[in-house]
């Protein structure tokens, strides 16, 4: 039977929120083409515990590969520990986040494969029962519709972060674990030397419902603590324009953006940010904009639901005793 | 040492972008640029030509309109550029433009391959991880450092929540990502003098590739449409002495956005 295949993000024994977009989205397309759901994790000392939400999501099985070769992320393994999975089960779509890992893998595989790859959709839609997928190229000013040439061969996409919802877990669904040792891994010519992991005890930018985000107008690190108290306030992430990553006042692994992450959350409070279109490809699909901004010609103020024209280190503080107001 | 380059033009991610009657982004009269994440690659291939001495070679899939493109990576401080330009190809297709560009550097050897890890206009993402799985050599992609040590190079691969630092041995392919080097602003001299260097334009016969790999015939991938994204409104600005514009907006999360 067809199968449709997600490659999952796991990291610390956890599989992210975002694995479960992509295996509710593979499980509604399964469901509309007669396809089954198989969810791929990779890593080391994989827990079987881990992986029982995937089945809930709509997963009908879990292949893990678990091995030491696998722990931190290189192209070179994680793309033979695939190639070589793909080669023995030859499922007919490959589903990846579009993630560091999942957009860095991804064209590799399709490479070694000889499959299409459409990267980062926001959409599948069907078209006289064919999927046509729909991206947001040009920082997302284009809504593109494409199609693979032949449905039959191997086709591969990316998916893009918070574009699809997570279904609802059906907890009576369970998923069988198979447990696969590939013949070898090839030769590993990327070495890691070291990682270096910026902790945050902050949920995750990706997954964040509400974010609260500073430019050029915070003017420093110590700016980036007033937003604090506003985020944590609110249970929120913290973000960045590219202007406050490039400054040093922020790691860039919370810049958003069209060179950083692209989030969508309930509601976004931009601080001192002008809203550059780059900064917008990463933004502009949350559902409710703030923008607090002392210029009231940014153009953060024509994306924004609400903007208030004033100093954002005289705004933010006082925004965080009125969440603090209607929590109590 | 060599390093070669890929880059592409595309147009200003900040521009207005239009479709013409057929649906198709109009690229005439559009303000077009060297593409981002290529610049940053031929400004850090330049500093390590600076630093190790060497050669930078400029290599693009296109056609003449791609010139000012390579112009301003010449002017950057590339040494010379390789255009591929021939009716037969399909530059939409990721996979044809891979197999060209692995074919151009297959015949030059480079020691680095560079390029940006996606392109700021279609940001396919896929054409350089291609061209390395091709040629048989190692990649990283998303990369924000790089430094030499010897035949080695230590690369910073940029993961979601951090970064990783890998070795890998060249000669290596590596995606740019922004933060591996800060573009320069070629002076008037540098802009002069790179109209004196030479682009090398070669059609798919004298590069050894049959039309048929890289045409039409090749696409994996059909584009159904393109529309214009509805843009996004503008809400209100909340006006009012500062205290009280806060405290109206916060009320307005609760009460009519339903966020808060």
């Amino acid at each position: 039977m067809a199968t449709i295949w997600v490659f999952a993000e796991y990291k610390d024994g956890v599989i992210g929120k975002v694995t479960f977009e992509a295996v509710s989205e593979a499980r509604r397309l399964a469901d509309a083409q007669g396809k089954t759901v198989s969810v791929v994790v990779f890593g080391s000392n994989v827990d079987d515990a881990a992986l029982a939400p995937l089945a809930q999501y709509g997963a009908d099985q879990v292949i893990v590969v678990d091995d030491p070769a696998l722990a931190e992320y290189t192209v070179d393994a994680y793309a033979a520990a695939l190639d070589g999975l793909i080669e023995a089960h030859h499922p007919d779509t490959i589903m990846f986040v579009a993630s560091s890992t999942g957009q860095d893998i991804a064209p590799v595989v399709a490479q070694h494969q000889n499959a299409g790859l459409i990267s980062e959709i926001v959409a599948i839609e069907d078209e006289g029962g064919q999927p046509v997928y729909v991206r947001a190229p040009y920082s997302g000013k284009i809504l593109e519709k494409c199609a693979f040439t032949n449905n039959d061969d191997l086709n591969i996409v990316t998916l893009r972060p918070k574009a699809f919802t997570i279904a609802e877990p059906n907890t009576s669904r369970t998923a069988t674990i198979v447990r696969e040792a590939p013949a070898g891994f090839g030769n590993i010519r990327q070495i890691v030397k070291d990682v270096l992991r910026v902790a945050s005890d902050r949920v995750d930018l990706r997954d964040a419902e509400f974010i609260v985000s500073g430019g050029r107008g915070v003017k420093g690190p110590e700016g980036f603590q007033v937003l604090e108290q506003l985020a944590d306030e609110l249970g929120a992430a913290v973000g960045a324009s590219r202007v406050a990553v490039e400054q040093g006042w922020i790691d860039k692994q919370f810049q958003v953006g069209q060179t950083g992450k692209i989030v969508a959350p309930q509601l976004y409070i931009a601080c001192g940010i002008s809203g550059s279109i780059q900064h917008q490809a990463g933004m502009g699909q949350s559902q409710c904009i703030v923008a607090i901004n002392n210029d009231p010609e940014a153009d953060i103020f024509r994306i924004a639901d609400y903007g208030i024209v004033a100093d954002l280190f005289e705004v933010v503080p006082l925004m965080t005793e009125e969440v603090k107001k209607l929590k109590a | 040492m060599k390093i070669a380059v890929c880059v592409k033009q595309t147009i200003d991610t900040e521009a207005v972008i239009t479709l013409d009657a057929d649906g198709q982004v109009v690229t005439d009269g559009a303000a077009l640029i060297i593409d981002p994440y290529a610049e940053f690659a031929v400004e850090k291939a330049v500093q390590l030509k600076e630093a190790n001495g060497g050669e930078v070679v400029v290599v693009t899939v296109g056609t003449q309109d791609d010139v000012p493109a390579i112009r301003h990576a010449l002017s950057m401080g590339a040494d010379r550029a390789i255009l591929i330009e021939d009716a037969n190809i399909d530059t939409t297709n990721p996979l044809a433009k891979a197999r060209i560009l692995a074919a151009v550097l297959e015949a030059e050897q480079p020691d680095i391959i560079m390029g940006g890890y996606k392109s700021g206009d279609t940001g396919q993402a896929q054409t350089l991880p291609r061209v390395a799985a091709i040629m048989g050599i190692p990649q990283v992609g998303w990369i924000t450092g790089l430094e030499l040590e010897g035949e080695t190079a230590l690369v910073d691969h940029e993961l979601d929540d951090g970064v990783e630092r890998v070795s890998v041995a060249l000669p290596a392919l590596f995606t740019a990502q922004q933060g591996l080097a800060e573009p320069r602003y070629p002076t008037v001299r540098d802009i002069m003098q790179s109209k004196k260097k030479p682009i090398d334009t070669k059609d798919l016969a004298a590069i050894g590739i049959d039309p048929s790999l890289v045409g039409p015939a090749a696409a994996q991938v059909v584009v159904k449409s393109y529309a214009l994204k509805p843009e996004r409104e503008g809400g209100r600005i909340v006006e009012g002495d500062v205290p009280d514009a806060v405290a109206e907006t916060a009320g307005l999360l609760a009460s009519e956005a339903k966020v808060l």
